[in-house]
């Protein structure tokens, strides 16, 4: 054991010399790890400034009227609060950041398929996010459509939407990329012994995930096209008085976003599941019923988009089919759920940070998901549509379930990326601050939604005051836990006790190899794989 | 696998398709509308359909299938050795191209000319249902000539990369993906011409 | 390099195909001159779909590739055709 220590403290890996000096050994560099890494520190950066506007948000809501910002702030603040959570980062987040520093791994590969289309990729994501950072300053000011971008008022608008437009596009085709990388990575490269029923849950989600990325995306590529084009060239194929129709605007829009919402929550569902296993000691129950629910869900969920649109004026007998398929999608949801707490049932539990935010994820996720029903379901969507309900209906399954995640991730691999440990005890407690404010924020907003609070307005009747406070001070709270949080990961990954390879006892190829892994993952020869991931006899872990 | 210039001929072209389904995908859109547009406007489609000049569109038709079997065929060709024939089949391609690009130009010059584009008073003065078509038109032919571009280009460059012997008979999946693209390319126009050219002429 | 790259099509094969497009080229022409009423695009897209399976199988050679190119393409297909069928359910009853 010692051993492994002392060459984790002085070998640093795929840290050591780059190809090039100094940033640009990094901005140039086609290693999966390091470009997880360029992904991983930009949707970080995205995400505190999501969260930023998000508590500027909440402080204009503080009180009736106008608190701190004017409408037309309030307008511009949660369409770019949107559009960068969207799009910045929990799109990106979980697959290009942690997919890539760790599926090449799991799969006993060196790279993935295309190593240049990945920094390609990662060149994409940038531009797109500069492009929209740009939206805010130039044309006639910052877009303040919403992150749906909806016609006719999208097409109308004089602030900057088409630049907007043009960003979501190039942000598509980033994340286009990524999945074609993923799944010919996938197909092609998996080491010896790495059979289809031996690969890592989080690598099959990332495959689930990446099928939607090619076949989804597309639509929202020239669904922004044809608004940048109505803009621009008066190509008016929604516009109503040239014979189009808004209606099939929201269509073209869900027909991705609908399915991106899996993009979204795949992956995270995959940290989930290779995460349960390992502090729960036990091996994944029902693997096979995991990875078919992975593909189930990536499928029914093409199925469903319209279930955002029944107040829209579409026909009733879609709203009736669409509500019907609506309910499919929760029976997947519902394995995993069900495999995740069964295999934790009577496991020996440990409870360290990965697994907390972990079984936040079960908990924040399971409440998303079940209030999603009430929202899937026609009669009831009626009532609550466009409310606050949605909101922090949203907010569950999403920062909930795929944040939540993706902190969990960073607790479970970022100490084996970096070679080096947080402290347990401060992320246990930023976890239990961020709980309560999550819990407080948000389950508050679903109150004050079913009282008939809608969304996107920046004033309210006094009677919804007390809920809105309390929504307001959940968020402060919930900001204390993400510094605390935040601090304490960054300050471990630079400045804490050096890690073995497998400081939590995976039986995943990844933790087999040297925190930080080495530049070309393994050595001389390729691994060979013996056993299921989740095999912690055969791993000589028990 | 241990040697660093690891090629995967099937991997490439597996990457290569997928690329190709997300073009299905996006030109998948525009098919969408049109069957939704067709569905609640089928007679001014009609009317608006027959402004539309079937030699044209039916010309463009031959000049993109036989640019198709130049491509097709200079693969072989390549692969059997016959690296001039490759490199002239490959010219031949590029010339379609052109050709296409040269009777797309003169097609919409006669349409701007009657006054129909987006957005014209002309346009504005016509049924809904036929302005819907003319957006389509515009925006569908428009796409595609836009990837006619970039397929000539990708063709132009594998054919710099044949001609300095980087792709050759053993390794030539750039060309054979260059040549899928261009592929691509003449099978959205396979259902772009009987769509809008021949809808009940 | 373990793998066999697929195997040469020969320049008659492609010659015939092309010969066999351009027929259907003619006939789609032709028969748009009649009026099937309803039947009108249908008969346009089939015949579109029979050329483009030629491009597809022959062409771009997907008659010899591996099942994974075909399930791949069959599952673009499919989810394309999900795609526009499901909006008819709003198109058709509004």
């Amino acid at each position: 054991m010692s051993e492994v220590t002392a060459t984790a403290s002085n070998d640093r890996g795929f840290f050591g010399e780059g190809n090039y000096p100094g940033i640009f050994g990094w901005i140039f560099s086609t290693d999966h790890k390091r470009i997880g890494l360029l992904y991983f520190w930009s949707v970080t950066i995205f995400f505190c400034v999501g969260v930023l506007l998000g508590l500027l948000l909440r402080l204009e809501l503080f009180a009736p009227g106008e608190t701190i910002m004017s409408a037309q702030s309030y307008n511009a603040t949660f369409t770019l609060h949107g559009v960068i959570m969207i799009f910045l980062f929990i799109i990106p987040g979980i697959p290009a950041a942690f997919g890539n520093m760790i599926m090449p791994i799991q799969i006993g590969a060196r790279d993935v398929s295309f190593p240049k289309l990945n920094l390609f990729s990662w060149y994409l994501y940038i531009t797109g996010a500069v492009l929209a950072v740009t939206s805010l300053f130039t044309g006639g000011g910052p877009p303040d459509t919403g992150w749906t971008f909806y016609v006719p008022f999208s097409a109308q608008t004089s602030t900057n939407v088409s630049l907007a437009a043009i960003a979501v596009f190039i942000l598509g085709f980033s994340s286009i990329l990524t999945g074609l990388n993923f799944v010919t990575t996938i197909h092609r490269l998996r080491t010896k012994g790495m059979t289809w029923m031996r690969i890592p849950l989080f690598t099959w989600s990332l495959y689930a995930t990446a099928w939607i990325q090619i076949l989804a995306t597309p639509v929202i590529g020239i669904t922004v096209a044809l608004l940048f084009a109505e803009r621009v060239l008066g190509t008016g194929l929604f516009d109503p008085s040239q014979g189009g129709d808004p209606i099939m605007f929201q269509h073209l829009f869900w027909i991705y976003s609908h399915p991106a919402v899996y993009i979204m929550v795949l992956p995270g569902m995959g940290v989930i599941s290779d995460i349960i296993p390992v502090f729960s000691r036990k091996p994944a129950f029902g693997y096979k019923a995991i990875v078919v629910s992975s593909i189930a869900i990536a499928f029914a969920g093409s199925l469903v988009w319209a279930h955002h649109m029944y107040t829209s004026g579409m026909s009733d007998m879609a709203v009736m089919i669409f509500s019907f398929l609506t309910f499919i999608v929760a029976i997947p949801s519902a394995i995993k759920v069900f495999n995740w707490l069964a295999t934790m049932y009577q496991g020996s539990i440990l409870l360290d940070p990965p697994l907390l935010y972990a079984l936040s994820f079960i908990l924040l996720f399971t409440i998303g998901g079940l209030t999603g029903l009430v929202l899937g379901a026609a009669a009831a969507d009626v009532h609550v549509h466009d409310t606050y309900f949605v909101v922090g209906h949203f907010h569950f399954v999403m920062f909930g379930g795929t944040g939540m995640a993706f902190f969990a991730a960073m607790h479970y691999w970022l100490p084996k990326i970096y070679g080096r440990m947080y402290d347990k005890t401060v992320a246990t407690v930023a976890w239990g601050v961020i709980m309560i404010g999550f819990l407080i924020l948000y389950i508050s907003m679903k109150v004050v939604g079913m009282q008939g609070m809608p969304r996107r307005y920046y004033d309210y009747v006094p009677e919804f005051t007390g809920l809105n406070q309390l929504a307001t001070v959940g968020s402060w709270i919930l900001a204390v836990g993400l510094i605390l949080m935040f601090v304490n990961i960054f300050r471990g990954i630079f400045k804490g006790d050096p890690v073995e390879a497998n400081p939590w006892g995976g039986a995943c190829l990844e933790w087999q190899i040297p925190s930080p892994p080495p530049t070309e993952n393994f050595g001389e020869e390729d691994p060979v794989v013996t056993h299921g991931p989740y095999d912690f006899k055969k791993a000589g872990i028990l | 696998m241990s040697d660093h210039v690891h090629k995967d001929y099937t991997g490439a072209k597996f990457g290569m398709w997928l690329f190709l389904f997300t073009e299905v995908l996006l030109f998948g859109g525009l098919f969408l509308l049109y069957a939704v547009y067709l569905a609640r406007y089928p007679q001014e489609f009609i009317s608006a359909g027959k402004e539309l000049n079937v030699w044209f569109g039916g010309g463009n038709t031959m000049v993109l299938l036989t640019s198709s079997l130049f491509v097709a065929i200079s693969i072989t060709a390549l692969r059997r050795g016959a690296k001039r024939l490759c490199l002239g089949l490959l010219s031949g391609t590029i010339a379609c191209a052109v050709i296409f690009m040269i009777n797309k130009y003169f097609e919409w010059s006669a349409k701007i000319h009657h006054g129909i584009y987006p957005g014209s008073a002309h346009l504005k003065e016509m049924q809904p249902g036929e302005m819907v078509f003319f957006n389509l038109y515009y925006l569908t032919t428009g796409l595609h000539g836009l990837h006619v571009i970039i397929g000539a280009l990708l063709l132009v460059w594998a054919m710099f990369l044949i001609k300095s012997d980087r792709v050759n008979a053993d390794d030539f999946v750039i060309l054979e993906n260059a040549g899928l693209y261009w592929h691509l390319v003449d099978l959205i126009w396979i259902f772009v011409f009987p769509l809008y050219y021949l809808i009940l002429h | 390099m373990s793998e066999e790259h697929a195997h040469i099509v020969p320049y008659k094969t492609f010659a015939i195909v092309w010969i066999g497009l351009l027929i259907l080229t003619g006939i789609t022409i032709t028969v748009a001159q009649y009026d099937f009423g309803a039947w009108n695009v249908w008969v346009a897209l089939g015949i579109a779909v029979i050329k483009s399976g030629l491009v597809v199988a022959v062409f771009m050679h997907m008659k010899y590739e591996s099942r994974l190119f075909k399930l791949s393409l069959f599952a673009a297909l499919l989810i394309l055709a999900v795609f526009i069928g499901l909006n008819f359910f709003d198109v058709l009853y509004r």
